[in-house]
């Protein structure tokens, strides 16, 4: 992936002033909560124009999660559809990678990594599109 | 005003796939059943609550084949809540006094296979399967998944809800699956979104269902005290904030909100409820459902389960009518369909079903998005 033709496949993913992906998402200033993705008031404590934006990281551990079996046409199945609470906090949801598609294979708890792939990995028409995926962790 | 609302008359198609049927040509059907088992006319009735998702003036256009009355039409949207929001909105109508009989249907002509849902603003990509899933079977998943983090249940456990509810529907001749599956075909059955199998989700059909609800004087000059059915209560509920709501709809606070200030304007608690009709749109819900609707305590939803007390003839019956998963699940259909269940169990008119000596029922939907409707009935 050349990083000058990189864009930003979903709102989860945003590109830092070196054009490198992170996963982007925003804190209430007043509660303190993390949501993914940016926005602007808070559905926790219901102040208005209280977030910043921020930087998710890069590690967090295995909520839940489903083996995906049947999707919608022209989707590649099976695959691991987790939702991960971010070692910083706030939650987000992602595709797998690096892990057979088989529930012996996934601990709830387990350490994930984040990293970032092409979108054209899961979606042919998505090339130059860089998404967010996780992989149990890199540096366990 | 009128503190008491009544149910006099319900009932539904058995729902299916019907080519030439239309979403009003489907409400007629079962407005007109319904009208009937109540002897009242359309003529008679002051004001019509549409459910429908896929389609809009659903209620206007029933009218335009059954008779146009002149009368003040909603049509309501609420995802898998419609139905049952459609009837708690014909309740508040008589509970507040604009009006002492309406009629409220449900209805829904449904796409086969697994929900498409559009692309959101925001995303240069499509979501799926780049971003997880969020088909309904995965989300359901997810939630039974969380479930089996908290408490150990497993694919098993799941699966037995299928079991249970495959077996109710062979004595509901208005079921669309009438057959029993055993737990090894439940198992066997295609994986469609680990844990659930292709027999643990319910179908996409087409449908319809109504009742007819009236005030308590309307009902007395009507002569109909003897098979009115009382709404004790009626609760209605958003998706609170929950920290993983953004990611993960969370169906058990939206459900737990609902089911608390039902029994709570009931007057009543869950040792009160003789028979549930929960939204098991998909197994892995039903058992989470138990715990949200205070049916056993948090972790106990599987125990109650093999337990035998949520099945016909335990101590608290779930889904005696099949559920979802054998009924099929025509979306804005669905809401209603549970109350002539519960309706029809109340009059003690189930047949191989009844659930003994039935006084008081509970009904609950989910709708993902979120809402959460639970209704409590008691005959009188």
């Amino acid at each position: 992936m050349s990083s000058d033709a990189l864009k930003a496949a979903t709102q989860f993913v945003a590109l830092n002033e070196k054009s490198e992906p992170y996963l982007v998402g925003s804190r209430c200033e007043a509660c303190d909560q993390l949501f993914p993705g940016l926005r602007q008031h808070c559905a926790g404590c219901y102040s208005r124009d209280c977030m910043k934006q921020i930087d998710l990281g890069t590690h967090g551990s295995l909520y839940s999660y489903t083996v995906v079996h049947r999707s919608y046409k022209g989707v590649s199945v099976p695959f691991v559809s987790a939702v991960v609470d971010m070692d910083g906090g706030g939650s987000i949801k992602g595709t797998m990678l690096n892990v057979p598609p088989d529930p012996d294979e996934l601990t709830f708890g387990m350490p994930l990594s984040v990293v970032f792939r092409c979108a054209s990995c899961i979606n042919p028409e998505a090339e130059g599109y860089v998404s967010h995926f996780f992989t149990p962790a890199l540096d366990a | 005003m009128s503190d008491r609302v009544y149910v006099i008359g319900a009932d539904m198609i058995r729902f299916g796939r019907f080519e030439d049927e239309t979403p009003p040509s489907l409400a007629a059907k079962a407005s007109l059943l319904a009208l009937d088992d109540c002897n009242v006319g359309i003529q008679d009735i002051q004001a019509v609550y549409s459910g429908n998702c896929g389609e809009t003036m659903v209620g206007q256009r029933m009218l335009q084949i059954i008779g146009q009355t002149g009368v003040p039409v909603a049509n309501v949207t609420n995802a898998c809540a419609t139905g049952a929001t459609a009837f708690r909105e014909a309740w508040m109508a008589i509970r507040a006094g604009v009006c002492d009989l309406a009629l409220a249907v449900g209805s829904e002509k449904m796409a086969k296979g697994v929900l498409v849902r559009k692309n959101r603003a925001g995303d240069a990509v499509p979501r799926e399967g780049l971003v997880g899933s969020e088909t309904m079977p995965a989300v359901f998943a997810e939630m039974g998944m969380e479930h089996a983090r908290r408490f150990g249940t497993t694919l098993e456990q799941f699966a037995m809800v299928s079991v249970k509810n495959h077996f109710h529907s062979t004595m509901n001749p208005k079921a669309m699956y009438q057959k029993e599956t055993p737990l090894e075909e439940v198992l066997g059955s295609e994986m469609i979104a680990y844990p659930n199998t292709k027999l643990m989700c319910s179908v996409n059909v087409d449908g319809s269902a109504a009742a007819v609800l009236c005030s308590e004087k309307k009902m007395k000059s009507l002569g109909l005290s003897k098979r009115a059915v009382l709404v004790k209560a009626s609760a209605l509920a958003s998706d609170p904030f929950t920290p993983r709501n953004t990611v993960m709809p969370d169906l058990n606070a939206v459900t737990q909100l609902a089911a608390n200030a039902a029994y709570e304007s009931g007057g009543i608690g869950p040792d009160d409820i003789d028979l549930v009709e929960l939204h098991d749109c998909f197994a892995t819900a039903e058992i989470c459902h138990y715990e949200n609707l205070q049916l056993c305590a948090a972790g106990e939803g599987a125990n109650l389960l093999q337990s035998g007390a949520t099945t016909l003839g335990g101590k608290i019956p779930v889904n005696v009518s099949g559920g979802l998963l054998s009924k099929g699940h025509p979306l804005g259909a669905t809401g209603i369909a549970n109350v002539c269940e519960v309706v029809m169990q109340l009059r003690g008119e189930a047949g191989a079903r009844q659930v003994e000596n039935a006084r008081v029922g509970m009904t609950h939907v989910v709708g993902l998005g979120s809402a959460c409707a639970v209704h409590i009935l008691e005959r009188i």
